[in-house]
């Protein structure tokens, strides 16, 4: 069972307030789909190769040239804060 | 009690520790783009110069895996004795933190491009060997300034995006020196393949220590502390004899270590834990949906493995082996990969062969060093040694006017031959001029004959110094010894 402190830890790692309310619904969502998952986990799946992607392409990559990046201007088009060409963030300690 | 190989043993009243400790190295690779974006991977930009939609984590980018950073974790992987995974691919590493502008570290996480491997090195007068846990791929973070006069964070993302080889050692070290020769060895190792700066300065090579104690002859490991920080090879180890003097103190006085994150500050000589990602463990890895996996060919694997050089501690072998060179000097040879091969294409010109090392070692690695240059950039061509040397050899010049001229030819790419005609350094090897010479300053000094002939020998040597001063230090010295002691012979 998915509790609601389960619910706020993980809220909380991706960063996420959230109501009481809520969290009661987010249990019991989440409940759902790990009990769904259960399910899944049951099944017999020998001789089905296993997945990481849903996509049926693999090998896709880039030559290591150089490509422009962004002007400063764009850089810092949707930069809330900014400061001598460093993005501005509240204080985070180390 | 038999102590641990090695083991740094802390014997106080009936309680002996071993202290065991793995290292995680980050390798910055030197490619020229970015690990998944077309960004230039360049050291000192100015701020956020190097940045896109895809190293900035902008919503809608889309990462593509640059093939140079996988050819060089295999080659890496390959030189640390590693099977290579022929199945590739990417994990999100999920933590908040503004030098991560996407939430989420690109790594990897149960396929790493390389695991199960070793380095073997000497190691305080034997060889050691330690297990490679896995090498594996991901992207490196911004670099955050702590402003405190504005009382916020200043973030760069130039180095966002840069690839990073990941190398995870076994807990297979037992004292700080042994964690200070790994590290040695493995930057020789990765120097070797030309894949990365290694510098620590520039941060392109870094290092966190995980060390533990148990008590002697448990095979369970003890709880690990996590050092970081460590700014040099030598920070690593005063920063792991802290920290097991740390933990020793902590259990003998019935305390228990508990796992933290320690970030080590060399100046005070002190660890203070890390506050900031203390609750950022839980990583929730999983798959990273933007990127298809990759699989490898065996042919494709080969052919990084025959492209990988000759490895530092084959080499030492080798050249022990082929020019008869000791340990010490071969050892200072292998340190730079050009500097062996440049070894190597002066014996090919120059036969005495302890002879070129011992001029290389000494007289070109003090031009190295006082340039502050690598060997590639000494514009001092193998032949211009060799002639050196051979000019030195058949007495047209002294060892020292040869040392001295050395930094010369290496300014001027001048031929050894048109320097010392140019700067009339020739020795005067000429018998009759010579014997002229000794004439005179023996006739002189009447007294030091006198001394000699009562056999005060070393009374010669103030004769080859007269001598020598006459003819402005031109005077071949062997000859004029020779001639001296056959003259005293004869009476
Ligand atoms: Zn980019």
């Amino acid at each position: 069972m998915i509790d609601k402190k389960t619910v706020y830890y993980v809220a909380a790692l991706a960063r996420l307030r959230i109501e009481d309310a809520e969290a009661e619904r987010f249990a019991r969502n989440l409940d759902d789909i790990l009990q769904y998952i259960d399910k899944l986990n049951k099944l017999d799946v020998d001789g089905v190769r296993p997945t990481s992607h849903v996509l049926a392409v693999e090998n896709v990559y880039r030559d290591d040239k150089v490509l422009p990046s962004l002007s400063p201007e764009e850089a810092f088009s949707f930069a809330v804060e900014q400061h001598e060409r460093h993005y501005k963030v509240p204080k985070v300690i180390e | 009690m038999v102590s641990a190989p090695g083991g740094l043993m802390s014997q106080t009243g009936n309680m002996d520790f071993e202290t065991v400790i793995g290292l995680e190295v980050h390798l910055q690779l030197k490619t020229q783009t970015k690990i998944f974006c077309g960004c230039r991977n360049v050291f000192g930009s100015e701020a956020n110069a190097n940045v896109c939609p895809v190293c900035l984590g902008l919503p809608g980018s889309l990462p593509v895996l640059n093939r140079q950073v996988l050819l060089d974790g295999i080659k890496v992987g390959l030189a640390l004795n590693c099977d290579i995974n022929r199945f590739v691919k990417f994990d999100r590493k999920n933590y908040y933190y503004p030098d991560l502008p996407k939430g989420y570290q690109i790594s990897q996480y149960d396929f790493p491009i390389a695991k199960k491997g070793w380095l073997e090195f000497p190691c305080e007068g034997r060889s050691k060997r330690v297990g490679i846990t896995r090498a594996h791929l991901e992207e490196d973070a911004g670099k955050l300034i702590h402003d405190d006069r504005l009382n916020c964070t200043l973030v760069d993302y130039n180095r966002t995006g840069t690839p990073l080889v990941e190398i995870v050692s076994e807990p297979d070290m037992h004292s700080p020196q042994e964690a200070y020769d790994y590290l040695t060895a493995l930057k020789l190792t990765l120097s070797y393949l030309n894949v990365s700066d290694c510098d620590m300065e520039k941060g392109s090579l870094r290092c966190d220590a995980n060390v533990s104690i148990r008590p002697v002859g448990q095979t369970k490991l003890g709880t690990k502390a996590e050092l970081k920080n460590m700014n040099s090879f030598s920070a690593v180890k005063r920063a792991v004899e802290h920290e097991v003097e740390r933990q020793t103190r902590l259990v003998l006085s019935g305390g228990q270590v508990v796992q933290e994150t320690l970030l080590w500050d060399d100046a005070q000589s002190i660890t203070v834990p890390m506050r900031s990602k203390e609750d950022a463990h839980d990583y929730r890895y999983f798959p990273e949906p933007d990127l298809v996996p990759f699989t490898l060919t065996a042919a494709e694997v080969e052919s990084v493995q025959i492209g990988l050089p000759e490895l530092p501690s084959a080499k030492l072998g080798r050249i022990r082996q082929s020019y008869g060179i000791n340990e010490y000097d071969a050892t200072i040879l292998i340190q730079d990969r050009s500097l062996a091969d440049f070894f190597e294409d002066c014996a090919r010109l120059y036969s005495d062969y302890k002879n070129i090392c011992n001029w290389i070692n000494v007289a070109v690695l003090k031009e190295i060093r006082s340039r502050k240059v690598g060997l590639a950039d000494l514009p001092l061509k193998p032949e211009t040694l060799a002639a050196l040397i051979q000019r030195v050899d058949d007495g047209t010049i002294s060892n020292l006017v040869g040392k001295d001229i050395l930094s010369g030819l290496v300014d001027s790419g001048k031929s050894v031959d048109t320097v010392i005609a140019e700067q009339g350094l020739a020795q005067i090897s000429d018998d009759a001029a010579l014997e002229k010479v000794l004439d005179e300053v023996i006739a002189a000094n009447p007294k030091t004959v006198a001394e000699v002939k009562a056999g005060k020998t070393a009374a010669m040597g103030f004769f080859v110094g007269q001598a020598m001063k006459k003819m402005q230090g031109k005077a071949n010295p062997k000859k004029l010894n020779e001639m001296l002691t056959r003259r005293f012979q004869n009476g």
